[in-house]
């Protein structure tokens, strides 16, 4: 078993267990999915030397576990900030169209019947 | 709706009373869509904790607090190994205020693969996964601007030629409207392997294959060929390029993609803790931690001082 491997599967660990925190809060120790993740990785830690072949199906598990993670907070904090409550109808005129990238005309002497 | 209510009236077999049956028809079709309609709508989290219990045949079950999840059709939720069990309620214990249940995909998948709401058999899904391979994104390249031929040449064909190799298949590429025409062996080679997988496995992959528009594609993430970051770029390569020469849209751009990299990664997460081989690691895995048991040993009765041998 190369050290790469190791290493690579060591940061797809340390990558879940971030997001984990990131998206449970303080008490993401206690969390069921904190607990599997370790337990996994630790079992892992033992047979490793045997089964090269079990290592890469971790590391691509971890790994698409890790993307799951990661895709789904940015899915939900993209939906919030573009098509979320509070996002568009109640943010003013202006700033709708500086979030396409827009900006309002502005006319130097106000418009003629104000 | 009025349609789907005359389709059927027209599949029922004569001598049934019409009027009554078409009520009862037009009642079943609303209940049906009240209970998959809680889908779109925004529910508040009714729940504290979420936890896993082990049910009847070693399936195991979600409860939010004292509840037991159910699917949208009312059975019971029920999964086969630990691993699901846990991404699922992980799912479930990270919602905040409200369910947002666009995010829950492993939810998702389970709840089809249960439900089976279009009630088709392994058979039928096997043909519709392998419908997309006559319209393949890797098979279909263009011609012009030169700068994405190369792109499409430099990216595209290794991925073909790994999938040729290792099912031992033609599958070719083309640039016409037509796509290429895939050899009858070859579907055969992919039917006989979607085979082996079991229903909710195929439910999975199924679910891949329509997100990233690919068989090849969704076959190299299956192998672990492919990552699935990399997958949702290969079948995004157009728009990548685009994006490299024009600008990348936060609100339209990212959002997609990101869209797109969950639901991959669900479907391929799924396909893999589906499979019969994640329940067999599991045991061999334990069986390597707790070694076995020595055999007791017997003791000999000493030999008495008076033998006379």
């Amino acid at each position: 078993m190369s050290v790469s491997l190791r290493v690579t599967t060591l940061r797809a660990c340390r990558d879940i267990l971030k997001e984990l925190r990131a998206v449970k809060g303080p008490g993401y120790r206690r969390s069921l999915g904190y607990r599997y993740v370790m337990d996994q990785f630790r079992k892992n830690q033992i047979t490793s030397e045997k089964l090269c072949r079990s290592q890469q199906d971790l590391l691509h598990q971890a790994s698409s576990y890790l993307c799951l993670l990661q895709s789904t907070r940015l899915h939900l904090s993209l939906h919030a900030e573009y098509h979320g409550e509070g996002s568009t109808r109640e943010k003013g005129l202006r700033d709708v169209a500086g979030m396409v990238g827009l900006a309002l005309p502005t006319q130097p002497g106000g418009k003629g019947w104000e | 709706m009025l349609r789907n209510v005359l389709r059927l009236y027209n599949s029922l077999p004569v001598g049934c009373c019409p009027l009554i049956t078409i009520q009862t028809q037009t009642r079943q079709l609303l209940e049906c869509r009240r209970t998959y309609s809680s889908a779109t709508s925004e529910r508040k989290k009714f729940y504290q904790d979420v936890s896993i219990s082990q049910g009847e045949g070693g399936v195991l079950e979600i409860n939010l607090d004292r509840r037991k999840l159910k699917t949208p059709g009312g059975k019971l939720f029920t999964v086969p190994n630990e691993a699901l069990a846990v991404t699922v309620a992980t799912e479930w214990d990270v919602q905040r205020d409200t369910l947002k249940f666009y995010t829950m995909h492993m939810t998702t998948l389970c709840n089809t693969a249960l439900d089976n709401p279009t009630q088709r058999n392994k058979d039928q899904m096997i043909a519709a996964s392998l419908k997309y391979l006559e319209t393949d994104t890797i098979c279909y390249r263009v011609e012009e601007p030169p700068g994405l031929v190369q792109l499409q040449k430099n990216e595209w064909d290794p991925v073909m030629d790994w999938i040729e190799k290792r099912y031992n298949v033609v599958i070719g590429s083309s640039s016409n409207i037509m796509g290429p025409t895939i050899p009858e062996e070859t579907k055969d080679t992919f039917r006989q392997h979607l085979a082996s997988y079991n229903f909710w496995a195929l439910t999975g992959l199924e679910y891949v294959i329509t997100q990233l528009k690919s068989v090849i594609l969704s076959f190299g993430l299956i192998d672990q060929h492919l990552t699935v970051e990399k997958a949702v770029q290969l079948s995004r390569l157009e728009e990548e390029f685009q994006i490299h020469q024009w600008g990348n849209v936060e609100w339209a751009h990212e959002y997609d993609l990101q869209e797109l990299r969950s639901r991959t990664a669900a479907g391929t997460l799924f396909v893999h803790l589906s499979s019969e081989s994640a329940t067999m690691k599991r045991k061999f895995l334990q069986d390597l931690e707790f070694p076995l048991p020595r055999k007791p040993t017997i003791k000999t009765p000493l030999l008495s001082k008076h033998s006379h041998h």
